[in-house]
């Protein structure tokens, strides 16, 4: 399901505080790496005549999952490709990412998806999976070929960036969930209700003049594909949610046994649309920044966990493309680069999130919502590890950025928290200069 | 600590020297906006004295770059620049580059290769006026931007009631159609509160902004509490922004039979107003729209010298208290 370079490095992280809320780790620790494989978890760990990485003042982690990212592949190369991505990715602390099938051509078929896959295997700086499109050119008409796509080896599917309209083609879908296994994952829009919505509407919306996008165009598809999962009995992962209602529809699912995890974007959490009275089109995503309620409810459901997945939502735009008025601007942002360091800066430092909680949704959460393995730290798992320096202080945008795009919510910003190092698949693939 | 006055032109390139825009009524103070209240006024009566044109901005460049359709605002701007004596170019977006796909800011970075002193910008989105500022070194004045803001019509708004109606602070208007797609009313409502009147906006739900009572103003949806206000202000009902199927109204019939604003609905000498183009028979009956209670005439009278005075004091003054903006320079 995750293609990407294959490498065996060997490697020893020396005094590092290891924490790994999975295993039930957080103490100082060294951990050896053979051969891409952990091997050694402990005190005076022999290096084996390995390299050895200082770990004092660092943080070692599982490296992080980030199941939702554009890559843009095929079709605007100008914006992201795979290697640039999965770069940005590595850089970012992550090894293993989920890419969404909303390029040009769509991912709808095995033909597509093989491609892709070739090409990842020999680019891909950490292992990247495919989604596959629900729908034939993601238009909300017809199901792709769904068993055929997972053969081919889709990672899952997703009409990510559309909402799928038709309540009956939904339903199909989450029924095709048994025979693939894949996770079916909507992007929950009603687009009557969203319709020309530029941000979230209310006070802000109201006063700078844009056409809103109500918390309730998003909390009633929640609420609808809710519903057929469990009419259907199969699970469902719902992307970005970004509204109170959403959350509580996902609340109450869960506890009457629906198998629905879900997931917020470290701008959700962080952000408001009071954000957007810069009118800084690097903030225009979709769905929209929201009130400051919403972001407390996800933020609490973040630390409670019904939802159990900090996704991205890395969607680069040229450059060009973002510097017109907001309403010309497309949506999206990028995030890969900067996520640690802002959910470090603004949730936990602040004392909101604490860092185990964090470091568990952008990893073992994400993994499990897909059913991807676990990064672990622990004696035989492969080497799937984050070096953090959680207080080191750094500019967005200061030595560009790994991705080929640059608009992220965050330039200009200094935050705190940098990855030394990322080893994904038991590959080293990424160091800090 | 030592204030230092620094010419704009001696700054090092890494720190801009500040200009002063008019972009949204919330760039200004109470203060500023009775400066420039005053400042149209003595303009008003300079004209009285039969002398047209004034000699203050001679020398200087004024661009009017309009992006969207306009016949008062473009004109006002333009004869306010030439009663100034200032030189004036008007950019339209059709028959120009825009029209070959030019993004705004080359057709900006275009026009500030001629180091104009002001652009005035009107553009179907919001903030354009501010990206426009981003890349020229001019003052800009925002004559409109999407359903944002529109400053100097809630400028020479306040002139109008303030000279027609008087003194603002305690005045109740009430502002009736479609707000929701309305610029003039987001800078009136603005407008009205920094200046200490009472506003209420009445109108079909759909048309209302959710949240908007936050700007500091009331909602209704009945037509009779015109009533009680001072002032009856009218907004446009936006036909060419109500796509088909939007139904933000069933028919223009029946908004008109509900929200239309006819004698009937009046008390004898209420002052009513119109931002202009008016669809007679639609928002405004004809009836009232040519009574002597109207204002409207006076509105784009007013539009002239309060744009002389917004040219005026961003060239000169400014509409930023000068204090104010040497505290910002030396923190």
């Amino acid at each position: 399901m995750l293609f990407g370079k294959e490498g065996h490095d060997d490697l020893v992280v020396r005094s590092a505080r290891v924490i790994d809320p999975v295993e039930g780790i957080d103490e100082l620790l060294d951990v050896r790496v053979d051969k891409g494989v952990i091997v050694d978890i402990g005190l005076n760990v022999s290096p084996n005549g390995h390299r050895v990485v200082e770990g004092r003042g660092l943080i070692l982690a599982p490296a992080f999952v980030d199941p939702h990212v554009h890559l843009r592949t095929p079709g605007r190369e100008d914006e992201e490709t795979i290697a640039s991505g999965t770069a940005a990715a590595a850089a970012g602390g992550f090894c293993a990412i989920l890419a969404m099938p909303n390029t040009d051509p769509v991912v709808d078929s095995a033909a597509v998806l093989g491609s892709l896959i070739e090409t990842a295997r020999d680019e891909a700086e950490v292992p990247v999976g495919f989604l596959a499109a629900i729908t034939k050119g993601q238009q909300g008409e017809e199901l792709t070929e769904m068993a055929e796509l997972a053969d081919a080896g889709a990672a899952g599917f997703s009409d990510d960036g559309r909402p799928v309209v038709a309540p009956g083609l939904m339903r199909r879908a989450l029924q095709y969930h048994g025979i693939t296994g894949l996770r079916v994952a909507p992007h929950c829009e009603e687009p009557t209700l969203s319709r020309n919505g530029q941000m979230h509407e209310g006070p802000v919306s109201a006063e700078l003049g844009f056409a809103g996008y109500p918390s309730v165009a998003e909390s009633v598809m929640v609420e609808r594909d809710l519903a057929l999962a469990r009419y259907e009995q199969q699970p469902i992962h719902l992307l970005h949610l970004s509204a109170r209602e959403s959350v509580e529809a996902l609340s109450a699912a869960q506890a009457a046994g629906v198998l629905a995890t879900g997931e917020a974007t470290p701008h959700h959490l962080v952000l408001t649309d009071e954000a957007i009275r810069s009118l800084d089109a690097n903030l225009k995503m979709n769905p929209p920044l929201r009130s400051a309620d919403d972001r407390s409810a996800l933020i609490d459901a973040v630390r409670d966990g019904t939802i159990s997945v900090i996704a991205t939502d890395h969607a680069p735009h040229a450059a060009h493309e973002k510097d017109v008025p907001f309403e010309e601007a497309p949506f999206g942002v990028t995030g890969l680069e900067t996520a640690f360091a802002a959910l470090n800066t603004y949730l936990v430092e602040p004392g909101v999130l604490t860092l185990p909680t964090v470091l568990e949704r952008m990893s073992a959460g994400p993994a499990r919502a897909y059913g991807l393995d676990v990064p672990r730290i622990a004696k035989g798992a492969p080497a799937n590890l984050v070096l953090l320096d959680p207080t080191a202080p750094w500019r967005v945008g200061d030595g560009g950025f790994r991705s080929r795009s640059s608009n992220s919510w965050l330039l200009g910003e200094t935050l705190r928290g940098k990855v030394r190092m990322t080893v994904a698949a038991g590959r080293i693939a990424y160091e800090a200069a | 600590m030592t204030v230092q006055l620094v010419r704009d032109d001696l700054l090092p390139p890494s720190d801009p020297p500040k200009r002063r825009h008019l972009i949204s009524i919330g760039d200004l103070t109470r203060d500023d906006v009775s400066r420039l209240l005053a400042t149209a006024h003595s303009f008003e009566r300079s004209l009285e004295r039969e002398m047209k044109k004034l000699p203050t901005l001679r020398g200087r460049t004024v661009v009017n770059l309009f992006f969207e359709s306009s016949t008062r605002t473009s004109s006002s701007f333009e004869l306010a620049a030439k009663r100034l004596s200032a030189d004036v170019m008007s950019v339209k977006s059709s028959g120009s580059s825009v029209d070959k796909g030019e993004s705004l800011k080359d057709t900006a970075l275009t026009l500030d290769a001629y180091d104009p002193d002001v652009i005035v910008i009107r553009h179907p989105h919001i903030g354009a006026p501010g990206l426009v500022a981003q890349v020229t070194g001019a003052h800009i004045v925002n004559a409109g931007d999407g359903m944002h803001q529109h400053p100097t019509q809630a400028l020479l708004d306040l002139y109008t009631i303030e000279r027609n109606v008087g003194p603002i602070e305690g005045l109740h208007v009430a502002i009736v159609g479609d707000v929701l797609h309305s610029r003039v009313a987001r800078s009136n409502i603005q407008a009205l509160a920094l200046m200490g009147a009472r506003v209420t906006l009445v109108g079909p739900p759909p048309l209302i902004p959710r949240g908007i009572e936050a700007m500091g103003c009331e909602i209704a949806t009945d037509i009779a509490v015109i009533g009680g206000a001072d002032v009856v202000y009218v907004l446009r009902m936006q036909r060419e922004r109500m796509e088909a199927g939007e139904n933000f109204v069933p028919s223009l019939r029946e908004y008109t039979a509900r929200w239309g604003v006819t004698p009937e609905r009046l008390l004898p000498g209420q002052k009513v107003m119109h931002p202009g183009p008016m669809n007679r028979g639609v928002e405004i009956d004809p009836r009232v729209a040519d009574s002597p209670d109207a204002l409207i005439e006076t509105q784009v009278r007013s539009g002239l010298v309060v744009r002389m005075a917004v040219l005026y004091d961003l060239l000169t003054h400014g509409p930023v208290e000068v204090k104010s903006e040497l505290a910002e320079e030396v923190a």
